[in-house]
């Protein structure tokens, strides 16, 4: 079987991989790179606990082919706090309450930065429709909800 | 246990794979993929958005020794219009694409708002319209609404060409008019005639629509000078509903209700409404009427514009 060779940056770091094109990319960055912040739960692209960018794109990485990271601009919860300091969507979530279990949350994190990246000034309509995709059964969304707006505010804020 | 920071270094392969083997073909033009096709028969299918087909595979209901790439192929992702306002979206365009895509937002709204309820915005994003469509999941958005813009299919293989209306391209659930080394290039999404405007509206509390369905109105001095209605999700195939078109042409918009009326009844039956998770036949029906008559009435609203 022939194999795929990729080159991808995640988090910042080239990676050169050769693949097979049956791996998924799940498999590819939690079992080959190690990056267990990616979380698997529904494994049909319903609850988004495996939401990673791939460039601007937010994507099930339960059910995207690892060869299609190639060429892009891979991003994880992993590479959102710098060193002690976290990224300022992650400061929103700890200081609105907005996790409990916390497995949904690293999904949660990267499709809020795909969503402000988009959009800096979403209405609260605008991200319940965009967060439609990502399930938490803890919270309630309330305060996921609070968080993403605040959120919003700080990245404006140059946060 | 993550790498700090993001800096990974490679460990190992997977030990297991979710995905049975395959080969990954990676054709640059649409003639070298239809003779992949034609060279591997059965064992091949396209492979786009993976949204449907890598799933299914997961989940180990089909299987297939080449998957052939579409998106290596140039210019099959585009959208374009034609000096006649004939939309024509590539069929690897993504979902969320056609949903922000400015010629589609300004000449055919309804159908960016269609596209932007599809799934999740993960799957819009991987997902394309042409993958959606020939995929042929009979609980699907976009190929009920199309249909009342008469949207056809480009078909092509190597050496040749057709055209279909894409109420022909559906044969039933899961299975389209492709030949086996066809492939679906392109959707052609037709204006419509002035004095005109569709609407699609759809019920649903799984991830998948239970109910789907689109009209597209045409008045003529306080008359319906014309009708198209499109029924989805509710039968083996989203199609047409001429019957409820024919009762909806000529009538007085003051006092459409009764013809609504009895054009929904007449969808509802002739949408060969099927049991399953989504509910009983029966409820499925009655909703296909509630929908057509609102979804009439949200067209209306639109050729009556704001205020």
């Amino acid at each position: 079987m022939r194999e795929v060779p990729i080159v991808m940056t995640v988090n910042g770091d080239r990676q050169e991989l050769v693949v097979p094109p049956w791996e998924t990319l799940i498999e590819c960055l939690r079992e080959r790179l190690g990056l267990l912040g990616v979380k698997k739960s529904c494994d049909v692209q319903v609850c988004g606990a495996c939401t990673v960018l791939l460039d601007d794109r937010p994507v099930s990485a339960c059910t995207v082919l690892a060869f299609e990271a190639r060429g892009t601009h891979v991003r994880t919860v992993e590479g959102l706090a710098r060193g002690d300091e976290l990224h300022p969507v992650q400061e929103a979530f700890v200081e609105h309450g907005a996790l409990q279990c916390g497995f949904c949350t690293p999904g949660m994190l990267m499709a809020t930065i795909a969503l402000l990246e988009e959009n800096p000034s979403p209405t609260a309509e605008h991200v319940k429709h965009y967060m439609r995709g990502n399930i938490c059964r803890c919270t309630g969304y309330k305060r996921i909800l609070e968080a993403i707006l605040d959120a919003g505010r700080r990245l404006k804020d140059g946060g | 246990m993550g790498g700090p920071g993001g800096g990974a270094a490679e460990r190992s392969p997977p030990a297991r794979s979710m995905l049975r083997p395959f080969e990954l073909a990676e054709p640059t033009s649409v003639t070298e993929a239809s003779a992949l096709l034609a060279r591997h028969g059965d064992t091949a299918r396209l492979y786009a958005g993976g949204t449907e087909l890598v799933l299914a595979m997961k989940e180990g209901l089909i299987h297939y020794d080449y998957l052939v790439n579409v998106k290596t192929i140039p210019g099959l992702a585009g959208i374009r219009r034609d000096g006649d306002g004939t939309l024509r979206i590539g069929a690897a365009a993504t979902h969320r694409t056609i949903e922000r895509d400015p010629l589609v937002r300004e000449h055919f709204p309804v159908l960016a708002r269609m596209e932007t309820d599809v799934a999740n915005v993960r799957v819009r994003a991987v997902g394309t319209l042409g993958g959606n469509l020939c995929f042929a999941e009979p609980h699907s958005d976009p190929g009920a609404l199309l249909q009342v813009f008469d949207a056809t299919a480009r078909i092509q293989r190597s050496g040749g060409e057709r055209t279909v209306p894409l109420e022909a391209l559906f044969v039933g659930p899961f299975e389209t008019c492709l030949e086996g080394d066809e492939l679906l290039t392109e959707i052609a999404v037709l204006p419509l005639s002035p004095r005109s405007a569709a609407a699609y509206l759809k019920f649903g509390y799984l991830e998948r629509p239970s109910v789907g369905v689109a009209v597209a109105v045409t008045l003529d001095d306080g008359h319906v000078a014309g009708a198209r209605v499109a029924v989805g999700s509710v039968g083996p195939v989203p199609r047409r509903m001429r019957e409820a078109e024919a009762l909806l042409a000529g009538t007085a918009i003051d006092g459409a209700g009764a013809a609504l009326a009895e054009a929904g009844r007449r969808a509802g039956r002739a949408a060969d409404a099927v049991s399953d998770l989504h509910g009983s036949a029966e409820f499925k029906e009655h909703l296909v009427g509630v929908l057509l008559a609102r979804a009439f009435g949200q067209a209306l609203a639109a050729l009556r514009g704001p205020g």
